[in-house]
């Protein structure tokens, strides 16, 4: 049995006119092993967001179910950590007690030492030793990225959600970043669920990349699979034609493929 | 910016010296006795008051600091009692817009009843004028808490909800560590309102219930027709609604937070 399944997964949303539901994705299945890095890649409006919050419990769907280690999951749990797309930081909270709340939350029975330890280092991996006292008004959109990945790792959940979590972070920032998840999850090698529509990002980070047609009633058209070694270097991959073609593919899967009838597209 | 403060308080200190000069050279002529009294008279009132605000020769001549404290008295005890239902019943509404929407038409009918007019059904039940008076402070500052609490909690961003949901915080710890301190902003500001309505309030009731406090004392230097000691508690309690009002603007700068 697979380690987190998406068992045929269908999302309706009540339509804007009242009337009637619009069918956001219908029919969606695929498996992630354990410690996999799955990225589900498409166009905004695939409901590839609306899909991860199914997976996190935050929605749920309207058909299917998702099934994590053999047990279905239907409500939030510490099991599945979110990533957000706009940080999720709690503004009145400092660097650290942003980090703490889900340390404590994740192991109540631990000792003030124990959790200020656990944070101190978690805090210290992601590069934000000296700003722990801060709030994420005085931080910029990298450094706040960097303390909801620390919030998401600290906790070793079973599974990672990552929503768009480069999307609002500026180009250059954002590839320190990603490589700093990638030295992260090669530590952990937790199992991972990335929505992005950056298609660089998705082979630079994933094993294996879904692509979902456009929606209203988007559907996952393939998943190919990313046959390059580990550790990458981004600038090594530019040249790579593994690389080159998987990126052609991609990209001519989106500009092509995805599109659909005008008068289907929202 | 600091030029702009110092015209500021220069303006303001002129504004102040020419109100009290006029009100010097109109009332400096009139006859000793009669008309209103002028600012000299007043502090020489206010000096003596404040000579001795603890004296106490019995229930129609105590010092103004006493008749004060009477006053805060009864203010913390009715505000501090309406805010703590106010946040609970606010954030229940926040929390649950049915239930809000549901309960809001009694709230738009007895939000704009003054505060004074349950006074009679108060000391009816309760056959104790200071405790009626407690309750009228009550019914005064409920109300802005409460609604700026249920709107505040109501309009936390789901993601900080969705977070604690993920965390699985116990409800407690949700209240304390996400919703509270979310809409810290704008409870405090309600708080505000609601103690500014509260003060505004208990010199009416005590004018009605009589016995202490600064609104008995009001009433009372009236009808000793003593003018110079009216004008010196209008002042006082003007002065104390700052400071009310001071604490809680220090109280808000502390919660405030920003995206």
């Amino acid at each position: 049995m697979a380690f987190l399944e998406i068992d045929h997964v269908t999302k309706h949303f009540p339509a804007p006119d009242g009337r009637g539901a619009l069918c956001v994705f219908r029919d969606v299945a695929f498996a992630i092993e354990e410690g996999e890095f799955l990225t589900m890649i498409g166009h905004s409006g695939c409901g590839k967001s609306t899909l991860l919050n199914i997976i996190a419990g935050l929605e749920r769907p309207s058909e299917g179910g998702v099934v994590l280690e053999g047990r279905e999951v239907a409500r939030p749990g510490m099991d599945r950590m979110v990533v957000f797309q706009n940080f999720s930081l709690m503004p009145w909270m400092t660097v650290v007690e942003n980090v703490r709340l889900a340390v404590r939350a994740a192991h109540p029975d631990w000792s003030r030492r124990a959790v200020t330890a656990w944070v101190q280092r978690y805090v210290g991996m992601v590069g934000l030793t000296g700003a722990e006292d801060k709030r994420p008004a005085a931080l910029s959109g990298g450094m706040r990225q960097r303390v909801g990945l620390a919030r998401a790792f600290s906790t070793e959940p079973k599974v990672l959600l990552l929503d768009e979590p480069f999307a609002q972070i500026d180009a250059l920032t954002r590839g320190v970043i990603q490589d700093e998840l990638m030295r992260m999850w090669n530590a952990t090698r937790n199992t991972v669920f990335m929505v992005t529509h950056d298609v660089d990002e998705a082979i630079l980070l994933s094993d294996r990349i879904a692509l979902m047609t456009s929606g209203p009633e988007a559907r996952l058209a393939e998943i190919v699979e990313v046959k390059l070694a580990r550790p990458r270097l981004r600038a090594e991959l530019l040249d790579d034609p593994e690389y080159v073609r998987l990126r052609a593919h991609i990209l001519r899967f989106l500009v092509e493929g995805a599109r659909r009838e005008p008068a289907l597209a929202g | 910016m600091r030029r702009d403060r110092v015209r500021v308080l220069l303006i303001s200190l002129l504004l102040g010296v020419l109100f009290v000069a006029g009100w010097q050279a109109t009332t400096a002529r009139q006859p000793k006795g009669k008309g209103l009294p002028g600012p000299v008279a007043v502090a020489a009132t206010a000096w003596e008051m404040l000579r001795h605000p603890f004296y106490d020769n019995g229930p129609n001549d105590k010092g103004i600091g006493l008749q004060l404290g009477a006053s805060l008295g009864r203010l913390a005890a009715g505000y501090v009692a309406a805010s703590v239902v106010a946040v609970m019943l606010g954030v229940t509404f926040g929390l649950s817009p049915t239930l809000y929407r549901a309960v809001n038409p009694y709230i738009q009918v007895l939000k704009p009843v003054s505060p004074l007019a349950w006074m009679p059904l108060f000391l009816y039940a309760l056959k104790d004028s200071g405790q009626s008076a407690i309750l009228v402070i009550f019914m005064s500052s409920l109300w802005p808490t409460l609604a700026n609490t249920a709107f505040g909690v109501a309009s936390i961003k789901r993601d900080y909800l969705h977070v604690a949901a993920i965390l699985q915080l116990s409800w407690w710890r949700r209240l304390v560590t996400v919703i509270l301190p979310a809409a810290a902003p704008a409870i405090v500001a309600g708080l505000r309102i609601s103690i500014g309505s509260a003060w505004v309030a208990i010199v009416a009731a005590e004018m009605l219930i009589g016995g202490t406090g600064i609104g008995y004392f009001v009433w009372n230097e009236w009808n000793n027709l003593a003018l110079t000691s009216v004008i010196f508690a209008i002042l006082a309690i003007g002065l104390i609604g700052v400071l009310l009002d001071a604490g809680l603007g220090r109280l808000s700068r502390r919660l405030a937070w920003s995206e």
